[in-house]
């Protein structure tokens, strides 16, 4: 009897010190926020363009952890679905985008017909249209991410949105065709 | 030569050396070309900013683009002549892209703008030369073009271990370095005295392939006293690149991700030693190079100085294009160079070589096979790499395990891809992913910075929306406190207004507004029912005219306690009024009894204005009374002080009175009048007198 109530015991005295360790540990090692959020946002394009639905890349980001649909990103593209898919380990969906992958572009504002209203400044969502009220506007294309949100507010549609031009510094190589010789039953499967 | 400990690097081929075609002649020089096409970008790095506008006349060796960054050369024009155009145009790129460039037609004079004098590079400081070589637009003129002022700067200003000036030139074909020795080792040599001025090195090292004889002879005839080393190296395949070359000089490796100059090496090609010595002892930029000009469709193979700019197809046929054999030229080597795609492309500073090669002697690819792990590739790499691992990775588009695979230090040499016995194009492979890893880096680079961005505007726009917050409420509270004052001294007038049971004139305005405005809406409602009559106007308009009932109740309720009001407070007022029309009645009376006088009118209205100047005296004399009597009253209710006032008066009155008296009995005893009329005014006085003492008694008791 003794003996059933000293392994009562003892087990009681152990759950009380690991419990209290545990409780210790899950408050003085919190993770803040949640830290699958940071890595979904680190692959996200973060061009702010909104085209998600959400205000932005970060509430997108949390969409995502919180179950929505990894495949509302038109900036990022296939590559970005291919991304999510991997760190989420889910299966990859094609772009929910009536328009599909968009080129690279950035905006261009025709600054002779620009009245200075500043309406697109306060649209950009990363600073990257310069100017002041009365003033003529112009785009640092440095920092503009193209996610077009300027262009609705613009009173005067002086806002295009311009192909990145591509010159010999930002071309690259491209893989080379492969055209291994096949045996015949492969080519019948290809065809 | 120097018995030099030589190590070896791991790999290495030995392809054909196709030397022999070039080397056999002197370096030629072709003509003046009547057009220079100069790319402001003809380095690794940045390109140069134009600084001359079209139209300009350009001297030789004029600064026409200037390096706006570190990582970039500065560009002078090769001959003299006019600026024609700025902009776009071909540029011998692997892309068959043009780039910026600025076009001179040269006059033919070949005009420096001014004589330099030739300067001892010995009398100059460190400093000087730097700056020389930073302005000169000296760029590697091996094959890859780094600018050679950055090498020279940061960490060797304590000294250097080794200085590697590189002859190797191991690739085929190439031969410009070789004749560059044969002919001004001397010049090479003295370029390399003003590095060694420049790094004070430990070891200065001259490393030549052992297949270039006729060099390593010329610059060991050259070499005099110098304490340099002449090393001959065997001929192997790519022991010209760098980090092979400090390997088989040093025995040591620089590790991945780091220069050589982390170990304390500079390496230099023998051709910017010379361009070095042209800068900073004859003043002159760099401006021209030695290409070889080689290739089976080419009737004399051959080494030119030419001129940065010059259009390649006219150099290919200074040598003897044979046009219907040509098949492709190719700029740079067979293994690491390039497919030119327009020979309109000018010279620039990396171009070492051009081959105009025939169908036979570059065969089109044959079609590749699948890797069948040989093996052959790993055997051969000279950078220690997997290649048959890296090409796996690069189709499957793998970018992580790329980078573990050290794909970076690749340095694209093409020695995998030669003894490949599949044919398949390794480098081209590691090229695209080379080129997709880093768009990939930019992109999240560009990324992060983005993020960055809207979170800081997130940020301001929030700290911006607090302080509207704050200043709302603050506002806010300022208007409240201002309102509630106002409430309470609305509420205090109303209250006083109904202790008293008075009406201000505000008050009875506010609904006289209110009652007309009343009736207005009233009547313009009953306008409109009698064009469209419906059940809500009709019960609109009864409550209207309810409002307007009683707006116009409570303007006749205001009115009738004002008039009460006035009814009560008049008759207070009243004798103050009385007495003063009283008075102005006998004013009146008076001042018409005098002019009745003056004007001489008859007695009998004279005497009915008397009547009248009397009866308003006395009127006047009986409200006085009145007054005096209610003010009296009134006094002896308030407090002692106040009745002070009426007493006074009496006195002053009594005062004037006795002195009035007096005047006058003096007047009479000046005049000398009668003794009774004397006596008459003398009682007159003492009664006044009298009177004064009767007044002043109860406020002057003793």
């Amino acid at each position: 009897m003794t003996l059933v109530l000293i392994a009562v015991a003892a087990l009681t005295i152990l759950s009380i010190i690991f419990g209290a360790l545990l409780g210790f540990a899950a408050v003085r090692f919190r993770v803040e926020g949640n830290p699958i959020v940071e890595q979904i946002n680190a692959i996200l394009p973060q061009t702010q363009c909104g085209q998600c639905g959400y205000p932005g890349c970060r509430p997108y980001a949390e969409a995502i952890a919180a179950g929505d649909k990894i495949n509302k990103c038109p900036p990022g593209g296939e590559a970005t679905i291919q991304a999510l898919a991997d760190l989420l380990d889910i299966e990859p969906e094609p772009l929910d985008a009536v328009e599909g992958e968009k080129i690279p572009v950035v905006a261009y504002i025709r600054e002779e017909e620009c009245i200075g209203c500043t309406k697109c400044i306060q649209a950009c969502p990363v600073d990257a249209i310069l100017g002041s009220s009365r003033q003529m506007h112009t785009v640092i294309s440095s920092e503009c991410t193209g996610c077009d949100l300027c262009v609705e507010p613009c009173p005067v549609d002086c806002i295009e949105m311009r192909p990145i031009e591509t010159d010999l510094r930002s071309w690259k190589w491209q893989q080379p065709t492969r055209q291994y010789q096949i045996i015949a039953s492969d080519k019948e499967a290809l065809e | 030569m120097t018995l030099w400990p030589l190590d070896s690097f791991h790999g290495g081929i030995h392809p054909p050396e196709n030397k022999s075609q070039s080397n056999q002649g002197n370096i030629q020089y072709p003509p003046l070309p009547k057009r220079l096409i100069v790319p402001v970008l003809q380095h690794a790095g940045q390109p140069a900013e134009p600084c001359v506008e079209i139209g300009n006349y350009v001297y030789k060796g004029q600064l026409i683009a200037q390096n706006m960054t570190a990582i970039s050369a500065s560009v002078h024009a090769p001959s003299s002549g006019t600026v024609t155009a700025i902009g776009p145009a071909p540029y011998p790129h692997q892309s068959g892209e043009p780039y910026l460039a600025i076009e001179i037609h040269t006059d033919g004079l070949d005009l420096w703008q001014e004589p330099t004098p030739e300067i001892n590079p010995s009398t100059l400081t460190s400093a000087e030369i730097f700056h020389i070589i930073q302005q000169s637009g000296i760029a590697g003129l091996g094959g890859a073009g780094f600018p050679t002022a950055i090498k020279l700067s940061g960490k060797i200003m304590s000294g250097i271990d080794s200085l590697i000036i590189n002859g190797t030139e191991c690739e085929p074909y190439i031969t410009a370095d070789d004749l560059l020795m044969r002919e001004r080792a001397d010049k090479i040599l003295a370029g390399v005295d003003i590095l060694v001025q420049l790094t004070r090195p430990k070891n200065v090292l001259i490393a030549i392939e052992d297949n270039k004889p006729e060099a390593l002879a010329a610059m060991q005839t050259a070499l005099a006293k110098r304490a340099y080393h002449v090393v001959s190296i065997p001929t192997l395949y790519p022991s010209g690149g760098e980090r092979q070359l400090i390997k088989i000089l040093t025995g040591q490796e620089v590790p991945s991700g780091s220069l050589p100059i982390d170990l304390g090496i500079i390496c230099q090609n023998v051709g910017t030693a010379e361009a070095i010595y042209n800068a900073v002892a004859l003043g002159r930029p760099l401006i021209s190079r030695v290409t070889t000009l080689t290739g089976a469709a080419l009737k004399q193979p051959m080494n030119v100085e030419c001129l940065l700019g010059t259009p390649i197809q006219e150099l290919l046929d200074f040598a003897g294009l044979d046009k219907q054999q040509l098949s492709q030229v190719i700029v740079g080597g067979p293994m690491m160079g390039f497919s030119l795609g327009n020979p309109a492309a000018p010279i620039i500073k990396t171009t070492n070589c051009l081959i105009a090669s025939t169908a036979q002697e570059f065969p089109s690819p044959e079609p590749a096979l699948p890797c069948i792990r040989c093996g052959e590739c790993e055997q051969v790499c000279p950078s220690n790499l997997l290649p048959q691992q890296l090409l796996f990775f690069a189709m499957g588009e793998q970018h992580e395990q790329l980078k573990a695979y050290n794909l970076p230090d690749c340095i694209e040499c093409g020695a995998c891809a030669y003894v490949c016995s599949s044919k398949i194009p390794l480098v081209q492979y590691y090229r695209a992913a080379k080129a997709d890893i880093r768009q990939h880096e930019q992109k999240l680079a560009k990324a992060e910075h983005a993020k960055q961005r809207y979170e800081l505007r997130q940020e301001r726009l929030r700290l911006e929306e607090e302080q509207k917050a704050a200043e709302r409420q603050a506002r806010n509270e300022r208007l409240a406190r201002v309102k509630a004052a106002q409430e309470q001294a609305a509420k205090q007038e109303s209250q006083q207004a109904q202790s008293t049971g008075s009406i201000s004139d505000d008050e009875l305005k506010r609904l006289k507004i209110a009652a007309s405005m009343a009736q207005v809406a009233l009547r313009k409602a009953e306008k409109q029912l009698a064009v469209h009559d419906t059940e809500a106007l009709q019960t609109q308009i009864a409550s209207l005219k309810a409002a307007a009932k009683q707006a116009q109740d409570a303007l006749a309720a205001a009115e009738a306690q004002l008039a009460q009001n006035s009814a009560t407070s008049s008759p207070a007022a009243a004798p103050d009024e009385a007495l003063k029309k009283a008075k102005i009645q006998l004013a009146m009376r008076r001042a018409a009894v005098k002019k009745a006088e003056k004007a001489e009118t008859d007695e009998a209205s004279l005497n009915s204005l008397r009547q009248a100047l009397q009866q308003a005296e006395q009127q006047l004399e009986q409200l006085n009374q009145t007054h005096t009597k209610a003010s009296s009253t009134e006094s002896t209710s308030t407090e002692q002080k106040t009745a002070a006032a009426p007493i006074s008066d009496a006195m002053k009155k009594a005062k004037i009175e006795l002195a009035m008296r007096r005047a006058a009995l003096k007047k009479a005893e000046k005049a000398g009048a009668s003794a009774d009329e004397l006596t008459q005014l003398q009682l007159a006085f003492s009664e006044a007198e009298k009177n004064l003492a009767q007044v002043s008694s109860p406020n002057n008791p003793g």
